[in-house]
């Protein structure tokens, strides 16, 4: 029984330990993003590696679920006769829930993962030894440009989603199905919010993509320097960014609307 | 700008420990100005820890390192990055920038750190990368190089910058003939010719023996013996005799603490 409490003890405060850890590698990876100010290029370049290079899968995905949003949906509306109200529907839920949070499942995956692997191995391969050892800090040039990029990167990739979702709507809706695109789109029009649902829909982004990153990063940064190190980080990346996500999407649905 | 003549690196009563493990208890080293030193020592004596002690990334339990009169753990932030300016590394990997070429990757420092004009780093660059023979391969990406090549990529690197010593974490390991002759000249010849001092940590007897001026052999976190290649050699301690001579068994004991044979074969029997 003693040896129970031990280890379960151990367990928590390792767990609070690594919190505290990743909560003081947050600030100082907020106090080295004003570095960047005089090194745009670097963030220009993660932009691109997260941003640019995360799109394709994106605008994919956000063009099947809208399809299939505006399919379920007439289903379930032509018993009532309501069919032309899809529009909202397909609209409302991406801009608020799926457009957000799919995106931000989606870059965890592709973008998330990767930073944790490059971080992994730069470590496992002394590069960011290497640079401390130049006298360079490795959160100017590594962390923070990788940082910021997802915290841009994801709420604009999630307005994407979105966009490209009410597009797929359209096409099944109105092209395949036959509602009427005039009220598809008026539907839409007067029932979607700029301040309540896109901004909102905009700030759960852009809290996504603080979270992931800083949960890529950290790992990426904190992981055991082997090769099995690598990837259960990786792992763990993708795993924690997924919970983090669809638990705050949670707190921040239950605040917004 | 130092008082300290002519040791640059004073190490006094060194002690740090890796969990319950204690790595250095009690270590007492200097390291001479100008010259080629070599710390020796067996796998897992903490070698590496120590050199990552001296460029700060590492803190010591207690005790203290100083690099060229600045007690380096009692520096603050700047006044560490501003020392290692002056110190060169080089990795055992290499630990060259996978997502530059080499000729990038030698010009990272000049470029982090001045603002020198185009021609003038290409300048530099070009003429660290001739002298490590590598002025033909500035556009390679790192993955292309042999561990050779990149080992002395790394080299001309540490030298961009013209450092007052250069550290070098187990520099021969893993090296062909050629490539080994080649490091073990380029080490010598930069020492002299550019006058800084070197430090180097190997476990490679021979080639360490051929180019030190000073050699330090620890473990179990103590300095076991230190002097020049023909003291070592004549010590009467029969460790570092076994150490020199590669034997397996004796002071050090092929067989890791165990239980006894006997008994642990035989015990239930009885």
């Amino acid at each position: 029984m003693s040896r129970f409490l031990e280890n379960f003890g151990a367990y928590w405060i390792g767990i609070l330990e690594r919190l505290g850890r990743a909560t003081l590698f947050l600030f100082q990876l907020i106090a080295a993003i004003f570095s960047l100010v005089k090194r745009p290029s670097l963030l220009i370049k993660q932009l691109h590696a997260t941003g640019v290079k995360t799109l394709s899968i994106v605008l994919v995905s956000g063009l099947f679920v809208g399809m299939v949003l505006a399919l379920q949906a007439y289903n379930t509306l032509i018993d009532f006769g309501q069919e032309e109200r899809i529009g909202t529907l397909v609209a409302l839920t991406l801009v608020r829930e799926l457009g957000p949070v799919v995106t931000g499942l989606l870059f965890a995956g592709r973008a998330g993962s990767a930073m944790t692997a490059e971080i992994g191995l730069m470590k496992a391969t002394e590069q960011l030894s290497g640079l401390e050892m130049m006298a360079v800090d490795p959160f100017k040039r590594v962390f923070a440009p990788r940082f910021l990029a997802g915290f841009i990167a994801l709420p604009m990739l999630a307005a994407m989603f979105s966009a490209v979702g009410v597009m797929g709507g359209h096409l099944v809706g109105v092209e395949v199905l036959g509602v009427d695109a005039n009220a598809y789109w008026s539907q839409m029009q007067s029932s979607v919010s700029f301040t309540h649902d896109v901004c909102n829909g905009l700030i759960k982004g852009l809290v996504f993509g603080f979270v992931v990153s800083w949960i890529s990063i950290f790992e990426g940064a904190d992981c055991i320097p082997t090769s099995e190190g690598v990837s259960s980080a990786t792992t763990r990346t993708v795993v924690y960014s997924s919970l983090a996500i669809l638990g705050l999407d949670f707190l921040l649905t239950a605040v917004m609307f | 700008m130092s008082e300290a003549g002519e040791t640059l690196v004073e190490i006094r009563d060194l002690h740090f420990s890796r969990g319950s493990k204690a790595i250095f208890r009690g270590l007492n080293i200097d390291i001479p100005r100008g010259k080629v030193t070599t710390i020796l020592g067996p796998s897992g004596t903490g070698k590496t820890t120590l050199l990552k002690m001296i460029g700060g990334q590492l803190k010591a339990s207690s005790g203290s390192i100083t690099v060229d009169g600045l007690e380096v753990g009692k520096l603050s932030r700047k006044q560490l990055y501003d020392l290692r300016k002056r110190l060169g590394m080089l990795f055992q990997s290499g630990a060259l920038l996978t997502d530059l070429s080499v000729f990038e990757n030698v010009a990272y420092p000049l470029r982090e750190h001045t603002d020198l004009p185009e021609r003038l780093i290409s300048h530099l660059v070009l003429m660290r990368l001739h002298a490590v023979g590598l002025r033909g391969a500035k556009d390679l990406s790192p993955a292309e190089l042999s561990g050779g090549m990149a080992r002395r990529a790394a080299l001309a690197r540490a030298l961009v910058f013209d450092p007052m010593m250069i550290m070098y974490d187990e520099p021969f390991t893993g090296q062909d003939p050629i490539s080994m002759g080649v490091l073990l000249e380029l080490i010598s010849t930069v020492n002299s010719a550019l006058g800084l001092t070197s430090l180097m940590v190997s476990h490679d007897l021979e080639e360490a023996m051929s180019i030190s001026d000073y050699l330090v052999i620890i473990s179990e976190g103590t300095v076991v013996e230190a002097g020049s290649p023909e003291q070592l050699k004549s010590s009467s301690s029969e460790w570092v005799q076994q150490f020199l001579r590669g034997e397996p068994d004796g002071p050090v004991p092929f067989q890791a603490p165990a239980p006894d044979y006997e008994t642990q074969l035989l015990g239930k029997l009885r």
